[in-house]
């Protein structure tokens, strides 16, 4: 397939930017944080998404999908980085979405699918027990109890963890606790005995939570797809989360970008506009040739998820370590650039270095990603 | 679709029955066949190699094929290249005539220096050298003074070129020279092609750190230029320059993931120089840098395809503009790699105790510093990033 955008994508892209500057700017962000509004998202702005098919963008049609593909799942996520709005979009129509999709028998499919497709079920995926991504290193036990499951453990950082309907638990069914054998993914009910949860206030002001897991009680058919064989699942759900996270980074950083070039063409400092300073403009010149560098790697780990998954982990890692760099210089030039100004709370640059920091440590960090890419390449 | 796989499956089936298995190996600069007056094939089978190619019309494939080119389409010549790879096909002819001069020709030149000059370099009959920069003009190139002036049958050109590339070995050499001092700078140059044995043009080679002599300078002192050399209007030079420039610098962008004398691949060299346990390498820093570099290419690559799907699509982007830059520079970051994944081995200059690849390793690495000073320099890239793509303010703009 080629490396550009279909005229359907290009509409929808113009859609989606048009959609979320009107009715989701980041001044919205700004206000969920300031009125510390309890869920963290605005429920009519996913219903509203939801009705624009967003939230069922990779959902094949039988499942009431609009089935548009990861192609067209990354350019709504780069609108959404764009205006950093806040919504279940990544948790429940990415991560929880695959994982179903991917895992799930015809009955959980059926059950789950058109739920999602209607804005009407959220899900988060309950994996990280450390302060790093290590997806294997999984303590969580679920040992078979009768017929079904008894849940023990806890999680970090599980993103809408305080706000979904549902949770994906990943916990360990056999073997050592740094295994990838012998991992398990199970739906859980929050309101479940034994569930307890903590938001976590996080830098973003995004979602995110800690969760406990204490003599829960799972019935059998809370197993998503085998016992033991969760990482089958587990792995490629990562990876399709780590493209869209990836493409939310991208529009993010374009953002700020696009924001910082337009500030030094009307900023004058010593008589002078100071995008005319050749000290700026080579940092400004090297940040474009990264963008458009990390542009190629975006379209074509996109392009993988449907084409060619036996290419995605490694584009995968590619795509979540170059983004993850592009974030992290382009959120800190955007403040330097702006001078006094970018460290006040009132310019919404502060606001994508924030999000930025926590995109950074999604699925994955740069040293996590180029050692997964050293490893695959076979040193 | 479907004709495309039919060309690319005759593509293959041809190659197959004509490229001599020596013709298949990584080439060395000795290898290299760069045609001219004085120029000698390497070996028989280059010689057989090259004469099939020539008369299959494939040298230059996107060529007219009245001038002995092949009349294929873009997406044709690109799965020419893409099996001769597959296969590590050498190519047959090199030369910037191929590379820089006849896209020129066919953009700007009069019928006449089509009909001469376009055969003429697919038949190697001359092997040319390129006189853009000057003692004093090297970034700055515009503000070059090598004049040409109008004696109305011919031009006067006195002057000098520097960087000119294997000068020595050239037999005709297309500069750039002023012919009106009078004007805005760039606005008084011309093109001209000037045959290296007309008298008063004279060549020394420059010995660069790589020990090599690639570089000459070359002088010319009252050389008579006929007017019919003239390529384009006169005083239009300029933008005849901007134009190969921009083709220069995609040649060199593309030379990092495709050098012909790419001898050993950072990854390649870890196998043989570095520690491994439990399949990883040990030195952690030198296996972080490996992967870096790796991902680096890999981002390269997928963009260099990335700038030919869009301008098959009619699409623009600035991706094009960026590429010396980040092609260049990788290349740099490849050779010091190399030199730390080799250690002390990497460090040979000549003699029995390295082997030939660790010894060109070294040179290329000295050479690779090169590449980011020609055909524009880094900090000239960024300066066209910045105004080309971003629209910064020029310096002092208010």
């Amino acid at each position: 397939m080629p490396m550009v955008l279909n005229e359907e994508q290009r509409l929808l892209r113009d859609t989606a930017n048009e959609f979320l500057a009107t009715n989701s700017p980041v001044a919205a962000l700004r206000k969920l944080r300031d009125e510390r509004d309890p869920l963290g998202y605005e429920p009519q702005l996913w219903q509203q998404m939801a009705e624009l098919g967003w939230a069922s963008i990779i959902l094949p049609e039988t499942f009431g999908g609009l089935d548009f593909g990861f192609l067209g799942l990354g350019v709504i996520m780069e609108a959404c980085g764009r205006t950093l709005t806040a919504s279940p979009l990544f948790a429940t129509a990415v991560v929880g979405a695959s994982a179903v999709l991917l895992g799930g028998s015809e009955q959980q499919k059926t059950e789950l699918l058109p739920n999602i497709a209607a804005g009407k079920l959220t899900l988060a995926l309950a994996l990280e027990e450390s302060h790093h991504h290590r997806p294997c290193h999984i303590a969580t036990t679920a040992l078979a109890q009768g017929e079904g499951y008894l849940l023990n453990g806890s999680k970090t950082f599980v993103l809408d963890g305080h706000s979904a309907d549902k949770l994906i638990v990943v916990a360990r069914t056999h073997s050592d606790e740094r295994d990838s054998d012998g991992l398990s993914l199970f739906l859980v009910d929050p309101m479940s005995a034994g569930v307890s949860c903590r938001r976590s206030l996080m830098v973003d002001n995004r979602n995110a939570a800690n969760l406990r897991f204490e003599q829960v009680q799972l019935p059998p058919d809370a197993l998503i797809g085998e016992a033991g064989k969760g990482w089958d699942i587990l792995e490629p759900v990562l990876d399709r989360g780590r493209v869209a996270i990836a493409a939310e980074m991208m529009g993010s950083a374009l953002e700020a970008f696009e924001r910082t070039v337009a500030y030094l063409k009307e900023r004058s400092q010593f008589g002078a506009l100071i995008g005319s300073f050749q000290a700026l403009q080579h940092r400004a010149a090297q940040m474009q040739a990264d963008i458009e560098l990390c542009r190629s790697i975006l379209l074509q780990a996109l392009i993988a998820v449907d084409e060619t998954p036996e290419q995605l982990p490694l584009l995968a890692s590619l795509a979540k370590a170059k983004l993850n760099e592009l974030a992290k210089r382009v959120s800190n030039e955007a403040v330097q650039m702006h001078g006094g100004i970018g460290v006040t709370d009132e310019l919404e640059i502060g606001f994508f270095l924030k999000r930025a920091r926590v995109t950074m440590q999604i699925f994955g960090d740069t040293g996590f990603h180029r050692d997964r890419y050293a490893t695959l390449s076979g040193y | 679709m479907q004709e495309l796989d039919q060309f690319r499956r005759d593509v293959r089936a041809w190659l197959q029955s004509n490229c001599p298995e020596s013709q298949r190996q990584p080439i060395t600069a000795q290898e290299q066949y760069w045609g001219g007056r004085r120029g000698k094939f390497p070996s028989e089978d280059a010689r057989r190699w090259y004469e099939a190619m020539r008369d299959k019309g494939w040298i230059c494939p996107e060529w007219p094929t009245e001038y002995g080119g092949g009349g294929l389409s873009d997406r044709q010549a690109k799965i020419i290249k893409e099996e001769m790879r597959s296969i590590k096909a050498r190519a047959p002819l090199y030369g910037i005539g191929i590379w820089m001069l006849g896209p020129a020709i066919l953009e700007f030149g009069t019928s006449a220096q089509k009909q001469h000059h376009i055969p003429a370099i697919i038949n190697a009959q001359y092997r040319w050298a390129q006189g853009y920069s000057e003692p004093g003009a090297g970034s700055d190139l515009a503000s070059l003074q090598c004049k040409a002036e109008d004696k109305g049958d011919h031009f006067l050109v006195n002057g000098s070129k520097t960087w000119t590339t294997s000068a020595d070995k050239c037999d005709w050499i297309f500069c750039l020279v002023r012919t009106d001092p009078a004007v805005k700078k760039q606005e008084g140059i011309s093109f001209l092609l000037i045959d290296m044995d007309d008298p008063g043009v004279s060549t020394t080679p420059i010995t660069l750190i790589s020990g090599e002599s690639e570089f000459c300078q070359t002088f010319f002192d009252n050389v008579k230029v006929p007017k019919e050399n003239l390529v384009g209007e006169q005083n239009k030079g300029w933008s005849i320059a901007k134009a190969l420039l921009v083709h220069e610098r995609k040649l060199m962008a593309e030379m990092g993931s495709d050098s012909p004398r790419q001898v050993i691949a950072p990854n390649e060299a870890a196998r043989n120089y570095l520690e491994f346990a439990n399949g990883k390498i040990v030195d952690s820093k030198l296996r972080d840098e490996l992967a870096d570099y790796d991902m680096q290419m890999h981002a390269v690559a997928l963009t260099h395809f990335r700038c030919f799907e869009e301008k098959a699509s009619g699409l623009r982007s600035p991706a094009p503009l960026v590429m010396k830059y980040v092609g260049t520079e990788a290349e740099k970051t490849r050779s010091e790699l190399l030199l730390a994944i080799m250690g002390s081995r990497g460090l040979g200059w000549e003699g029995d105790d390295f082997t030939a690849e660790e010894l060109d390793t070294l040179r290329l690495w000295a050479m690779s510093k090169a590449m980011t000073i020609a055909g524009g320099s880094s900090e000239i890239q960024l300066n066209v990033i910045a105004k080309s793509v971003l629209n910064l303010p020029q310096p002092g703009e208010k």
